[in-house]
């Protein structure tokens, strides 16, 4: 109980001092985001021609594609064409995504598989039959198609198999070398994931989950950790544009959902006591406190679902509309500040990186030692 | 909205890579890495307490060495003390002995220096007895010789008796 207490007072603290980061960040974020918006609205009324949209720039970047774009060359957009898989009606439908042609504003239709198919803001819809173009209601909704099940290797998940070769070539190597080194001497590689190993099992797995039976939980938790402390950093590379997989709440969704059904499936009894018959307060009380433990127990996977999201996406964002800046202002003159900015918010989002991890995994590990934790009291 | 939103895809496609990565990973780099780590330890634990084992034996060591240096040193004490004894013993022994014989020898020495006085004394007295009888005859012979003196002799002689 008291390894648990002083790990939930660490992470507290920690996450309190993030937070802290998290407040400068979000004011910076908000700041910029009006200076944007109100630039972009005052530059429309003037000029007639091709205005820049921070807003749809950097939710371009911060959201999925189709393609992986990589830079405009001579007013063509380069980029990797992705495969796009779609369950339709007719069944499977696959085909590259360069068919678009770069269009994604729903103009250009591609037929496949006896379905005709738009790439609208990176959204893929099929017309109803019958339908030659793609019409709008007042809200810029299509109305004439609808979206199939849509399982296409977009960039992020391009990106995010990128990363598990990485991956798998750091941790697959540095595990060779301690097959060849007899006495277990760590060299090279695995010279330098030895210690954050270490650190996972040593300063989340033991102190979160108990001496006991940590060891069940150490390929998840070391398996998340560097999962998503990859991805975070990969999101950070700027060449590799938009690689935002742990900015995407898919992405985090569907890794909190896993500590989730772990979390569930490992919980003792002396758990769910806890959630549905809390022990130690009067009936009312226990009666009182049921939905709310029942409310608890779905809202730590959540809570863990958008810290890990929203983090990272505003750090992305932020960096983004920091060089926004630049082209609201149409002037050369903003660009150092804009660099200098950026480049302190990078500096700070390789700091969050690691951090995030490292609470993701903290949390992931918290509740399974919560939920493995022994009635004792 | 649609930021927020999880698209089934990437939920899909992160689920199946995630249970593969986890898999792989547990297999050709958790297992061995945190085997060997856990491994090299449990060898440096081992080493460290062997290391303090062997430490407490040399000190146990050390500690019986000076024991037994204390023992012979109490040893080598008691010896040297019985063997003074002894000499001492030894020599007062002699001494008393020695004084004994002497003492003895004394009075043999004694003894028969008495019994030699004794016998010179009677052999003194023989011959000064011998010689007084020779002498007192020579000189009886010698006062006889003639008439008068045997009167005057004996007048006197008379006259000690008279006298007495």
């Amino acid at each position: 109980m008291s390894l648990h207490l002083h790990g939930i007072l660490r992470d507290i603290f920690l996450i309190e001092y993030v937070m802290q980061i998290n407040t400068f960040r979000f004011f910076l974020l908000g700041l910029l985001f009006s200076i944007s918006l109100n630039g972009f609205a005052s530059g429309e009324e003037k000029t007639g021609d091709e205005k820049f949209d921070p807003k749809e720039m950097i939710m371009h970047h911060v959201k999925d594609a189709h393609s992986f774009h990589l830079w405009d060359w001579d007013g063509h957009p380069v980029s990797i064409s992705l495969p796009v898989i779609l369950w339709t009606d007719n069944g499977l439908t696959t085909f590259m995504s360069s068919e678009f042609h770069h269009d994604n504003s729903g103009t250009h239709i591609v037929e496949k598989n006896g379905g005709k198919f738009v790439n609208l803001h990176e959204k893929i819809y099929q017309l109803n039959d019958g339908e030659t173009s793609v019409a709008f209601d007042a809200e810029h909704h299509p109305t004439n198609a609808v979206k199939p099940y849509d399982f296409s290797i977009t960039r992020n998940v391009f990106m995010m198999w990128v990363s598990v070769l990485v991956l798998l070539l750091i941790f697959i190597g540095a595990a060779r070398r301690y097959k060849k080194s007899e006495n277990f001497v760590p060299k090279g590689i695995a010279s330098f994931v030895e210690p954050l190993i270490v650190f996972v099992r040593d300063e989340i797995a033991v102190p979160m989950i108990g001496e006991k039976t940590y060891k069940r939980y150490m390929p998840y938790l070391l398996t998340i950790f560097f999962f998503v402390w990859i991805n975070n950093i990969f999101g950070l590379i700027p060449i590799i544009n938009g690689a935002n997989v742990s900015g995407n709440i898919a992405f985090t969704f569907t890794l909190a959902l896993f500590t989730f059904i772990i979390t569930t499936l490992v919980g003792n009894k002396n758990y769910w006591k806890h959630i549905f018959w809390m022990p130690g307060v009067p009936v009312p009380m226990k009666i009182f406190l049921m939905p709310i433990e029942l409310i608890g127990m779905m809202v730590k996977p959540i809570s863990l679902m958008i810290r890990l999201f929203a983090n990272i996406t505003a750090g992305h964002i932020i960096i983004l509309a920091l060089m926004s800046l630049i082209f609201v202002f149409k002037s050369v003159a903003v660009a150092p500040v804009s660099i200098a900015f950026a480049l302190f918010i990078t500096v700070i989002e390789i700091i969050v990186t690691a951090i995030q991890a490292y609470i993701f995994t903290v949390l992931s590990a918290l509740y399974f030692g919560m939920a493995t934790e022994e009635a004792e009291h | 909205m649609d930021l927020v939103t999880p698209g089934l895809g990437l939920v899909v496609w992160t689920g199946i890579t995630f249970i593969i990565l986890l898999i792989i990973l547990r297999k050709f780099a958790w297992k061995p890495i945190l085997g060997a780590v856990g491994e090299r330890e449990d060898s440096i634990k081992n080493a460290l307490l062997e290391a303090d084992k062997a430490r407490q034996e040399m000190e146990n060591l050390k500690s019986d060495n000076e024991k037994i240096l204390k023992e012979a040193r109490a040893e080598r004490d008691a010896m040297l003390k019985d063997a003074r004894e002894m000499k001492n013993n030894v020599i007062s022994e002699a001494k008393d002995e020695a004084k004994a014989q002497a003492n003895k020898i004394i009075e043999q020495a004694k003894t028969s220096i008495q019994n030699e006085k004794l016998a010179a004394i009677t052999d003194l007295k023989n011959q000064v007895a011998d010689l007084s009888i020779g002498i007192a005859e020579k000189v009886l012979k010698e006062q006889l010789s003639n008439k008068d003196k045997q009167e005057k002799l004996v007048e006197s002689m008379l006259n000690d008796v008279k006298l007495n």
